[in-house]
């Protein structure tokens, strides 16, 4: 990475379905991954929702893209911060989230977690030391 | 414009993409690769699976160094270059290939 590699953040804070924004966030990360910024996302409030596994849309009409978070590793998207707190008051832990993971391939594709488990203050601490925070 | 596939008419977008992913075949690829002057062979074929795939796996058309790296571990090193793939598919593996596959064009292209 260069000098002029910026720190990215993109805050995910509502529910996957009802409005465009989670879907709108992870196409915005997809395509500002070609650009070799430092990128991360977070998920505070509802936006835990939207890794949470086991999606099913088959009622509500729109397209299930929660397999797509898994590919965020492929695009060298590999911090994914989830706020404590959010997940506690929605009565979720990390076992209710999808396992999602990245490959080193430094050591020679080593399976690793992306998921990063911060409380409210770590987060902000986090988000302090960011150049940009897209918040959806 | 709307392409004839095995007497059925598949509709496209303004750029030659399937509108409808459930419409494609094997056929479609053909059809489409001959209207560019390519006639598949089987290492086409390789990549136009592995879109599909991948494509099934995580919903997306995944980005040219997405699909670069991603072949490169599954079809071997040889193969995970971009000299490979756009000799393969010269109007661009992300736009051209995801086209003969039937996805949407890759999300980040432009």
């Amino acid at each position: 990475m260069s000098e002029d590699t910026k720190k990215f953040m993109y805050l995910n804070r509502r529910a996957p379905y009802g409005t465009i924004y989670a879907w709108e966030s992870l196409e915005v990360v997809l395509i500002g991954a070609a650009f070799e910024q430092d990128v991360s996302l977070a998920f505070v409030d509802d936006g835990v929702y939207q890794i949470v596994k086991g999606q099913d849309t088959g009622e509500v009409d729109m397209k299930n893209f929660s397999p797509t978070y898994s590919a965020l590793g492929d695009y060298e998207v590999t911090k994914l911060y989830v706020e404590k707190e959010s997940l506690e008051e929605r009565g979720l832990t990390l076992d209710d989230l999808m396992h999602l993971t990245w490959e080193d391939e430094d050591e020679d594709w080593a399976e690793k977690d992306s998921i990063r488990l911060v409380s409210r203050e770590e987060l902000a601490k986090v988000m302090e030391g960011q150049d940009v925070v897209f918040s959806f | 414009m709307p392409i004839e596939v095995n007497g059925k008419t598949l509709e496209t977008d303004e750029e030659g993409y399937l509108v409808n992913l459930s419409d494609w075949e094997p056929a479609v690829a053909e059809i489409m690769a001959k209207e560019d002057d390519l006639e598949l062979n089987s290492e086409h074929w390789d990549i136009i699976t592995f879109l599909r795939e991948y494509y099934e796996e995580y919903q997306i058309a995944p980005a040219v160094r997405v699909l670069t790296k991603a072949v490169g571990k599954k079809l071997g090193k040889e193969k995970g270059n971009s000299k490979y793939l756009y000799a393969l598919f010269p109007y661009g593996p992300g736009k051209q290939a995801c086209r003969f596959a039937g996805l949407p064009k890759p999300t980040g292209c432009i």
